[in-house]
């Protein structure tokens, strides 16, 4: 070891190294700010972001306080009480009536609880389904697109079948044979999801492979998994999390898809979907409230989602930001100008999603 | 510990494989080395429809310790040439003997331990360092995947590598970008040698920078090369960087050596009509020379790699091409009057001091008529 050229070559710089580190730590590392961290910077100054998040967080704080507002006002979510939650004539009660906020269902049950309780089913199933989706898709894109080859043949008609299959049809069929349930629901959207990542990461990744980083990092010895997972990976997760975070609506979306036709989360358990196919019979009577109110939670949650976003795929990708600043000054300027920006394409996949 | 100071001393590893002393044996042997590169065609049923031939039977010998040139002008197949020698190519045929081993045909993992001695710097200091990740972990890299060192160890290597290069250790956390292109073209200097290689094939490491900071990226290079008994292949365009940094040269022509021998006996008697053509072509400093110099204005283009000449490579353009030149391939062989070391593929060398100006092409006038009126284009030479 007292041999190896570097130890001599730096021998000298020993005591200079000693002086700088101390230097170093009293002002603190000289630290390049990482592309996420400036990305988070630019969000948190967009206004948008910000209500996208208050309209996700008010339906997380209503899905985790489901139990409470339960016990607080002691009405089941599963359970029908015809006998406290409706009229004499045995009509639902409306929004503010009788100590209901939101009104009762048909079967006498309180609709904020059902419509807490359904946030927990569509939060966990729309979060959970996206993770499944995006790390499978991101897992099969990379390998598709880095071997190439038969591998990639195979993977990429698989995408192609998945995103042409008709999903509900698969879902009603699946739920015949197996009985709908919340793990049945969360692998079928995942499935069904995985292959819009899928196409955007193995297009990519065709791209990243034929960069010189990538040799350089085969002529230092890294191995495939290497330099799929820790050097083409960190280029394109920006396009990753955009797609994710536009995934969360559409897999909620598609949840409450699935209960509605009910092969998805089956009663008794309250979801969004649930609820509007159990009482479209009774909307007739002028009962808005019971088709109104979860379709306004349902809206809240998927718009912040997608303001969400729209708003981090401005944040990882400021030249789209700037691109449509300057399409709205051409747009302002009026005439001709507006028009020569629709042209330009750079927009990042995000919107295919 | 002992495993980080091996590299120190690399040939004690194969030293018993071989038959030969490993002090007077070539540090890289290559012979005869092919490189083809298949055209398809069809959606369904690729079918192969002809081939590239970037590299067609290249032999050289490198030496330790030494520097060889290798210049020739864009498409002739010498990055192709590099990417073989270095594994990132799996070669059509021929043989890659580094240090005795034969690593032409070594599977990726038998090829890893064979990496740590044999590192590139690339060409494009922009797209070989991967944009996303930090100084640190690109120099770092090679010390990972290998497991030399780990944690604060790494951290302490990388930092010393970053000072012999001449960068700021205190850098050590920031992203590619924030660096300029001499300063990223040193990061990636740091990383061919945090291995402590014995070869390093620098694929225009300088092409890409501007003259100021080339003369110190090939200051540095140099300069290491005394500190670590460096042995490099330099591949370049620029005559000048080329002479500069290299003990022998190769000029390729097509995928194909034409000519090889010291640098002073190559840049003072080319024996080649392309290497003469080659030499005439690039900028003399000094003014009073430059006025009495001559250019051999070549006519022409390079002819396809998918469809190469007959017989000499050269001789469509060759201002003394013979009808043989176009039947035989010449080999590569000691000329009448050089020195051993000087070989040229030539059927009829330049003599010295002979003029080849104002000879145009003597066998295909087909491929100099729409050349006649426009001599400009021709200037091939300078590339």
């Amino acid at each position: 070891m007292s041999l190896s050229p570097f130890e001599v070559s730096s021998a000298a710089l020993v005591a200079e190294e000693e002086q700088s580190a101390e230097a170093l730590d009293a002002a603190g590392a000289i630290e390049g700010r990482s592309p996420l961290r400036l990305a988070l910077a630019r969000l948190r100054s967009d206004r948008m972001a910000w209500v996208a998040a208050g309209m996700i967080l008010l339906m997380v704080v209503l899905a985790l306080i489901a139990p409470v507002l339960s016990s607080i006002t002691g009405h089941s979510p599963y359970n029908p009480d015809l006998v406290n939650g409706t009229d004499t004539f045995g009509q639902p009660y409306g929004p503010g009536q009788a100590g209901f906020l939101l009104g009762t269902d048909n079967v006498g049950r309180d609709i904020l609880v059902r419509i807490a309780y359904g946030a927990r089913i569509s939060l966990l199933v729309g979060i959970l389904a996206t993770l499944l989706a995006t790390v499978g898709g991101t897992a099969l894109g990379l390998v598709s697109g880095y071997y190439g080859g038969w591998i990639d043949a195979l993977l990429a008609r698989l995408m192609d079948a998945v995103l042409s299959f008709p999903y509900v049809l698969a879902a009603i069929v699946l739920a015949a044979v197996f009985g709908g349930s919340l793990p049945l629901t969360i692998g079928v959207i995942a499935f069904f999801s995985w292959a819009a990542i899928g196409r955007i990461v193995r297009g990519q990744t065709l791209s990243q492979k034929e960069k010189e980083y990538v040799e350089a990092a085969r002529s230092i010895g890294a191995g495939s998994f290497r330099i799929m997972f820790v050097d083409i990976l960190p280029n394109l997760i920006a396009p990753v999390i955009v797609l994710g975070t536009l995934l969360v609506p559409v897999a909620i979306v598609f949840e409450a898809t699935l209960d509605y036709l009910g092969v998805g989360v089956g009663p008794p358990t309250p979801t969004w979907g649930n609820m509007l196919a159990d009482d479209q019979g009774s909307a007739g009577f002028g009962a808005w409230w019971f088709w109104v109110l979860p379709s306004i939670a349902l809206l809240i949650t998927t718009l912040g989602f997608n303001l969400l976003g729209d708003s981090v795929r401005d944040a990882l990708d400021p030249r789209t930001e700037r691109l449509f600043a300057m399409r709205r000054k051409k747009a302002a300027a009026g005439g001709l100008g507006a028009s020569a920006g629709a042209g330009t394409e750079p927009l990042s996949g995000g919107t295919e999603a | 510990m002992a495993d980080a100071a091996a590299p120190v001393n690399p040939a004690s590893a194969e030293q018993s494989l071989a038959a030969a002393p490993a002090e007077d044996r070539p540090l890289l042997q290559v012979e005869d080395v092919v490189k083809h590169f298949p055209i398809k065609r069809g959606i369904f049923f690729k079918r192969q429809i002809g081939s590239v031939q970037a590299v067609e039977g290249v032999s050289l010998e490198v030496r330790r310790g030494e520097t060889l040139g290798l210049v020739g002008e864009t498409g002739c197949g010498k990055s192709t040439l590099a990417r073989c020698i270095t594994r990132l190519h799996p070669l059509t045929s021929g043989r890659v003997i580094f240090d005795g081993v034969d690593i032409s045909r070594l599977s990726a993992r038998q090829l890893r331990t064979h990496r740590r001695r044999m590192q590139m710097i690339f060409q494009d200091p922009f797209g070989s360092l991967n944009p996303r990740r930090r100084v640190g972990s690109i120099i770092g890299d090679p010390l990972a995947i290998h497991g030399v060192a780990d944690g604060g160890e790494r951290k302490r290597r990388v930092q010393e590598l970053m000072e012999v290069v001449g960068l700021n250790p205190e850098h050590y956390n920031r992203f590619p970008s924030e660096f300029s292109g001499g300063q990223r073209q040193r990061i990636g200097v740091a990383r061919a040698l945090a291995l402590r290689p014995s070869l390093i094939v620098c694929d225009e490491p300088v092409s890409a920078l501007d003259v100021s900071v080339q003369a110190q990226i090939i200051n540095l290079l140099e300069d290491l090369q005394g500190e670590f008994h460096l042995t490099y292949v330099f591949i370049a365009h620029d005559l000048a960087v080329v002479e500069h940094v290299s003990d022998r040269v190769a000029v390729m022509y097509l995928g194909k050596i034409v000519e090889m021998a010291e640098t002073a006996e190559l840049f003072g008697s080319p024996r080649h009509p392309y290497t003469a053509a080659l030499l005439s072509a690039s900028m003399v400093a000094d003014p009073e020379k430059a006025r009495s110099s001559h250019r051999v204005v070549l006519y022409g283009e390079v002819p396809s790699p998918i469809n190469p000449p007959s017989g000499c490579r050269f001789h469509t353009r060759c201002p003394k091409a013979q009808p043989l030149c176009s039947v035989e391939e010449p080999p590569l062989r000691i000329q009448a009057g050089d020195s051993a070391g000087h070989v040229t593929a030539c059927h009829f060398p330049v003599a010295p001091g002979e003029q080849l100006v104002g000879a145009a092409p003597a066998i295909s006038a087909a491929a100099t008529a729409f050349a006649a009126d426009s001599p400009d284009i021709g200037e091939g030479g300078r590339a």
